[in-house]
């Protein structure tokens, strides 16, 4: 009898039934109607539902019962389990098994593609709901069975490309059967992401705001395509309304994209279950408020190795961090009850899973919730009752473990799939591990066999040395090749023995170096210390529990154990800008209660109030970004010349630490504007910097609309290889804007007049810009262009009310005056670009002399945190008055922006965002001391030594438990430093997810 | 002919876009500056001062009321107003590149990793408009500097109001500059990399290189052959002296691992350039008397962890550790940024220098570092009268405000193609 003793498969006669329509070829149909029983064993029916002692009854690849006292059918075929585990196979929702990375579109030419590749389908190619993973799917058996090994027996796979990645397929990961066994169904989940598919080089979207919003005008689309007003055929949205019913999987990859992917969702009443990122800890509560159930991804980050303290230092805390927090976070989402599955998405190896989760235990989660998460919350994925649990009548799809599954030393033997058997560990294989002693050659030898108990090994000591021998032991059959007592000799003796019961003498024969062969009993001494080894697992593994780093917010340097929170404060003796008619005033006091300016006088008092002495500093309100690409996670679409559908309020990024950098600049208050690619850009996100806060609640309450349109070299493409989208020059912007306009009108047109209209989200926007409802903020600066944008603004009666940049503003003051655009401008920037060549320093000052309502802005993450330093120079280049200057940074932006109601002077009842500055606020020697947003100080010069002191304590900390888990022997990552990528107006983003 | 004389007007309008103030005569007479704040830029303070040049040179710096017969001078009332020696910018591309976007109108970067023999003095453009914004802030003289490869060329020092290259030149040729490998480096995308920075497993590879290319130079220098190998024979100054090495590394490894190279190799003279993390190593900087040329202080912490302030503070802890330090402003938008000088050095003074000490490393420090200390870099007697009176703190933008700048005792111009077009928009919204 031939078997495969390492890896053995069983296969009855159980799944004849379900093809028995087919013609048999090689013999007689026989159906076997016999059942299985597994006994003896625990069994887990699902992740709350235990029976120990029990016995497990199957036919046909189903459970028919289980509990502890099964009345067993004559026709039973059992197995007896002994000691062993029963668990429901575990089931990954997020898989890519048998599935074939997409093949990447060619590139080639100079120019960007705007087109989509297909015709029939989506207009974007990126959107692919008429995808099927089954369609792609190859069975994979050498993957099949290392999943099986971990305990998963069925995975959801999908194509993973695309913005729409079209249905899933529910494969059972039977080794033996056919694809008419493995394939539980065919279209499994509808996948979604906010990435681009790499099959198409299509450059909409370019951004992950695009992406959402091509997703939202997907909805709109698909909509109006199934109410039957789109006459041609479109084999995507067909799909994609066919996909409706389906679990909705959005791979989000990380907390930020959950959120986001979230909000897309909610427009439109769909409930997506989302691949989270393995952060959700960071900011639990924004991830439970979702109500998702979440897939979350088990691949933690290696220690980084940091034995090289030069390469050490340039490690991010944030970095060391995630080594440190990440194993926590099932845990978080647990005691948060926020429902989750686990994925085995992002992992190299199958083998680290087992790794993993248990590292996710000793980190606290409880083994019931990593049951439930592989098992049960899967299926309720799925919407698949009969998966996940061992139930009557569900798929008989189980492993047997040799103990607890969520402990270090069980394996698994043996994994069935619809009945299928797959071994791995032979049950019926005796235990030899023990020390023995024999006599060879006349030499008396010891020998110790430990280890695994399927995978033993062998010492052999003599008196005086140790002989080198390997063991193998499979089937019955040990045998044992060994050294003789003569180092020189090259020969070895070998024996060999048949075993027949657990810890016996091992009867066999010795063949020795000459040939000959003799009889030979090795006489057990004891029993393996199988106890010993057993805690000295456990021991080794509690070892690798991270003394784990509070979570701050956000969850980086400089972030907040604690959010601050509006005080009571009272600033003596100060010297106030007001910025209102008063003027500056000398030896003030302000009062600051429930976030707002109480009081401003002399001599004012409050009990309640901690007083702050300000005297010799001055006290200004917080300065205004009119123009900031910081805290985003994107800034361009560049993907069409016109991109009003997006805007960044969907891409604010809370946790930037520009924002605290900005704060210690005085900065409360930004605009993030889209950047210049294209003539029509995207909405902006106007934000108060509360460091700490979620990105919603940064964003201004009741915001004001704004959008960035630019003009210029920038949206003509004049700078970097784009020679294919209209416009190429500034005569194309006009025709283009006025085009955009026309259709606009129309759009408004038709969906006052209350007939059905497709919602066109760029239209929409477009159409508030005709009614009023939002303002333009225009990239410019040759001042043919300025005019012209102006003269088409009035042609559709509406104005534009910034121009930012605008850099040759001076030259048509008197016109921007007439119109009524105000300005905000660089201080000093020219010779960058062509178009800049008449830019002067003095432009600020001259538009406010004209009367134009001027800022001065950033338009970078440097600059913006030394704008007093900007205003101051309105001063030295055209000489405009202090307070005039410093307005160009408070009150002016904040007039721009339309919020000059709460923000942007010293005044009662306005918000109170304040500034306390060591020095004369325009001069190069002022420090900010403490910046306040509606009462809370947000950045605070003593306060931030005491962060600084914190940092690099904890550094040290986390250093030290790095080269500690080194030490252990612990695989490394050597250090990788993700750079932020610095956000201009022209830049693009790499939208990788 | 129709066509010529078309040629010759474009020819002529193109100039005339392009001129920039006319050079300033050479200085006729003697001048006497009176009564201003004198900060002579070698950390010395004259409240109420009294300051005369002749033919270019500085003939007295002291007290006002010094008993000099003052007729026959040229006097320039300057009580209230300040003077300061003319500012300087090393390392720089002043002149090398118009418009950043343009590429026809950027010289500053030969193609190659070996380029010590490229010279940069022959392609500044003593016509640039960005070099004449430069002056109405007081920055006066430069270090045009070739950048690119490992060796990207010498650089030499030109002051800001000239003719030609030949007029501008104040030291030909006398700094060599080298990009020092780093240890980390960016991954590739293309190739499937993580774009964030990486372990730069070259580095010891490129190291050995340099050394290398420096032994193979001196090996062919022995022959005392010229005109054979032109790189390797560029190195020759750095060994005699004649030519200082300017190495720019941040790093702390790296700036160990440069200094270290430079002395092994028998480099006479060596200046850092960045030296972002100089502050790491201040000790074993100060042992081996090693300058340093600080990177632009209006900059962020390259990680989130650092102190917010790092870049502005760390002039501080250089200087305190007794180091010569100077600024340098290299980066984007370094060219049309570099008339912000005052205010990088100013920005120390809010994080602990002294104005005097930050005046220091805009002027004197720079001179001494770039080797002209002897002509220029403060006000002293015998010394170039290249100098400016401000009516207020010239460190502070709110203050710096010019009144007079001679370079070499010439009244130059302060006017340039922007404060022309101030001018002329500011006449145009004048109501009648």
């Amino acid at each position: 009898m031939k078997l495969k003793l390492t890896f053995l498969s069983l296969c009855f006669a159980l799944i004849s039934v379900a093809q028995d329509y087919r013609p048999k070829n090689d013999g007689v149909k026989a159906n076997n109607k016999n059942f299985t029983a597994i006994t003896n064993v625990k069994i887990y029916v699902n992740h709350n539902n235990v029976i120990e002692n029990g016995t497990l009854l199957i036919q046909n690849g189903l459970v028919v019962e289980s509990g502890q006292s099964v009345n067993l059918p004559k026709n039973s075929y059992v197995i007896d389990g002994s000691g062993n585990y029963i668990y429901p196979s575990f089931i990954d929702v997020y898989s890519t098994y048998g599935i074939k990375d997409a093949k990447p579109a060619p590139g080639y030419g100079r120019s960007t593609q705007y087109d989509s590749n297909r015709s029939g389908f989506y207009w974007n190619d990126h959107i692919r709901a008429e995808q099927n993973a089954i369609s792609d799917f190859e069975f994979d058996e050498k993957t099949a069975k290392a999943l099986l090994m971990q305990g998963f027996g069925l995975v959801n796979t999908h194509i993973k490309d695309g913005v729409v990645r079209g249905t899933g397929a529910l494969i059972a990961l039977d080794l033996n059967g056919d694809e008419a066994m493995r394939i539980l169904s065919n279209k499994s989940g509808q996948y979604l992401s906010l990435s681009r598919s790499v099959q198409s080089r299509q450059a909409y979207p370019t951004s992950i705001m695009g992406s959402m919003a091509l997703l939202r005008q997907l909805y709109y689309d698909a909509d109006w395509y199934k109410k039957g007003n789109i006459k041609t055929t479109d084999l995507t949205l067909e799909a994609f309304n066919q996909n409706t019913n389906l679990t909705q999987i959005f791979a989000a990859g990380s907390r930020a994209n959950a959120i986001r992917a979230d909000k897309v969702g909610d427009q439109f009443d769909i409930q997506y279950t989302i691949l989270g990122g393995g952060d959700e800890f960071e900011r639990i509560e924004a991830v439970k408020n979702t109500n998702a159930t979440f897939i979350i991804p088990i691949n933690f980050p290696k220690p980084y190795d940091v034995e090289d303290p030069f390469l050490a230092d340039r490690l991010e805390l944030e970095s060391m961090r995630e080594w440190n927090q990440r194993p926590a976070n099932l845990s978080a989402l647990e005691n948060n009850e926020v429902p989750f599955a686990i994925t085995m998405q992002g992992l190299k190896s199958p083998e680290s899973f087992k790794t993993n989760i248990l590292s996710a235990i000793e980190h606290g989660l409880s083994k019931s919730e990593a049951l439930k998460a592989l098992t049960t919350v899967p299926a309720q994925i799925l919407k698949n009752d009969k998966v996940g649990n061992l139930e009557k009548g569900s798929f008989a799809n189980f492993m047997m473990t040799s103990g607890d599954f969520f402990e270090s030393n069980a394996t698994v033997l043996e994994h069935w799939i619809r009945g299928s058997r797959h071994i791995f560990e032979d049950l019926t294989q005796k235990d030899i591990r023990g020390t023995y002693n024999f006599m060879a050659e006349n030499d008396s030898l010891t020998l110790e066999i430990t280890g695994a108990k399927h995978k033993p090994s062998a010492t052999i000591t003599s008196q005086q040395s140790k002989r080198s021998s390997t063991l193998s032991y499979s089937k019955d059959w040990v045998q044992i090749l060994f050294t003789a007592a003569d180092t020189t000799d090259q020969r070895f003796l070998r024996f060999n023995a048949k075993i027949t019961t657990d810890a016996s003498d091992l009867n066999g024969v010795l063949h020795l170096r000459d040939g000959s062969k003799q009889a030979l009993i090795i006489k057990r001494e004891n029993k393996g210390s199988e106890e010993a080894e057993k805690t000295e697992n456990n021991s080794k593994s509690k070892e690798n529990k991270n003394t784990l780093q509070p979570v701050t917010y956000p969850n980086g340097a400089y972030g907040n154990l604690k959010l601050p929170e509006a005080e009571t404060l009272l600033f003596k003796n100060a010297t106030v800008w007001t910025n209102e008619t008063q003027g500056v005033l000398k030896n003030t006091d302000v009062l600051v209660k429930h976030g707002k300016i109480s009081a401003i006088g002399q001599n004012l008092n409050s009990k309640k109030a901690r007083v702050i002495d300000a005297t010799g500093k001055h006290l200004t309100s917080g300065i205004v970004d009119e123009h900031s690409h910081i805290a985003a996670a994107s800034i361009n679409e560049a993907g069409q010349n016109s991109s009003a559908e997006v805007s960044i309020e969907d891409v604010v990024e809370a946790d930037d630490v520009d924002i605290y950098r900005n704060l210690s600049g005085g900065v409360t208050t930004i605009q993030i504007l889209h950047g210049s690619a294209n003539p029509i850009g995207g909405r902006s996100a106007i934000i108060k910097l509360k460091w700490g806060m979620a990105a919603e609640d940064l964003i201004y309450k009741n915001s004001p609309k704004f959008i960035k349109f630019a003009l210029g070299e920038n949206v003509k493409q004049s700078n970097w290889g784009g020679y294919s989208r209209f416009p190429q020059t500034r005569m194309g912007v006009e025709q283009m804007y006025i085009d955009y306009f026309s259709m606009a009108k129309a759009y408004d047109m038709q969906k006052k007049s209350g007939k059905p209209y497709r919602i066109d989200a760029e239209m929409e926007v477009l159409a508030e810009i005709l009614n009023k409802e939002r303002f333009i903020s225009c990239h410019s600066y040759i001042q043919s262009e300025i005019n012209m944008l102006m003269k088409v603004a009035e042609k559709f009666n509406f104005n534009i009310n910034t121009f930012t940049h605008i850099l040759e503003g001076y030259k048509l003051a008197d016109k921007m005056k007439a119109h009524g655009a105000g300005a905000s401008t660089f201080s000093d920037w020219w010779a960058y670009k062509y178009e800049v060549n008449d830019a002067i320093p003095y432009n600020a000052a001259i538009l406010n002399n004209t009367g134009v309502l001027t800022a001065i802005n950033s338009d970078d993450a440097e600059m913006s945190r030394r704008l007093n330093q900007e205003a101051a120079k309105a001063v030295k280049y055209g000489g405009a008055s202090e307070e005039d200057a410093w307005k160009m940074v408070t009150l002016n932006p904040a007039k721009l922006l339309h919020i000059d109601d709460k923000v942007g002077s010293i005044k009662i009842g306005k918000d109170a965002d304040l500034v306390l500055w060591s020095d004369h606020p325009l001069s190069v020697y002022a420090k900010a001391e403490k910046t306040l947003i509606e009462g809370a100080t947000y950045f605070d010069i003593e306060g931030d030594q005491k962060r600084r002191a914190a940092i690099k304590k904890e550094r040290n900390t986390l250093i030290q438990m790095l080269l500690e888990a080194k030490n252990k022997g612990m695989k490394t990552q050597p250090i990788m430093v993700n750079k932020k990528k610095d956000m201009h107006c022209d830049t693009l983003d790499n939208n990788e997810i | 002919m129709k066509t010529l004389t078309i040629n010759i007007t474009i020819l002529l309008s193109v100039c005339m876009l392009y001129a920039q103030q006319t050079p300033a005569p050479a200085q006729q007479g003697r001048i006497a500056i009176n009564g201003a704040k004198a900060h002579l830029g070698n950390g010395v303070v004259i409240e109420n001062s009294l300051i005369i040049f002749e033919n270019g040179i500085i003939e007295y710096v002291g007290a006002m009321n010094a008993s000099i017969d003052r007729s026959g001078m040229e006097i320039i009332d300057a009580k209230g107003q300040n003077v300061y020696p003319g500012f300087i910018i090393p390392n720089s591309t002043l002149g090398l590149v118009e418009i950043d976007a343009v590429r026809a109108s950027d010289d500053v970067s030969e193609i190659g990793m070996w380029n010590p023999h490229i010279r940069s003095l022959i392609a500044y453009n003593t016509e640039s408009r960005v070099v004449e914004s430069m002056r109405p802030n007081g920055v006066l003289i430069g270090q045009i500097t070739p950048r690119g490869g490992v060796l990207s060329g010498k650089s030499s020092v030109v002051q800001f109001d000239a003719w030609n290259w030949e007029d501008a030149v104040i030291k030909t040729d006398g700094g060599m500059h080298m990009d020092w490998p780093e240890i980390f480096a960016y991954g590739h995308q293309h190739r499937g990399e993580n774009p964030g920075l990486k372990i730069n497993d070259d580095y010891n590879k490129e190291i050995a290189e340099i050394e290398t290319y420096f032994k193979n130079a001196k090996a062919h220098n022995a022959l005392g052959k010229k005109g054979v190998h032109l790189p390797y024979e560029a190195l020759n100054g750095l060994f005699s002296g004649t030519t200082k090495l300017f190495i720019h590394v941040n790093d702390e490894k790296g700036i160990v691992d440069a200094v270290s190279f430079a002395k092994a190799q028998g480099v006479k003279a060596l200046t850092i350039v960045g030296a972002y993390e100089a502050y790491k190593v201040t000790g074993f900087l100060k042992e081996n008397n090693i300058s340093i040329l600080l990177q632009r202080v209006h900059l962020r912490p390259n990680k989130s962890d650092e102190d917010y302030d790092l870049p502005y503070k760390l002039a501080k802890l250089l200087i305190d550790a007794g180091l010569t330090v100077a600024l340098e402003a290299s980066g984007d938008m370094e060219r049309m940024n570099s008339r912000n000088l005052p205010f990088y050095a100013g920005t120390t003074v809010g994080y602990g220098l002294s104005k005097a000490q930050a005046l220091q490393l805009i002027t004197l420090n720079a001179a001494k570092i770039l080797g002209i200390e002897k002509q220029y870099g403060s006000l002293e007697a015998g010394k170039s009268a290249t100098l400016f009176i401000s009516t207020g703190d010239a460190l502070d933008m709110r203050s710096n405000n010019l009144t007079r700048a001679f370079i070499d005792g010439r009244n130059i111009s302060l006017e340039s193609h922007q404060t022309k077009l101030w001018k002329r928009y500011s006449e145009k919204y004048k109501t009648p």
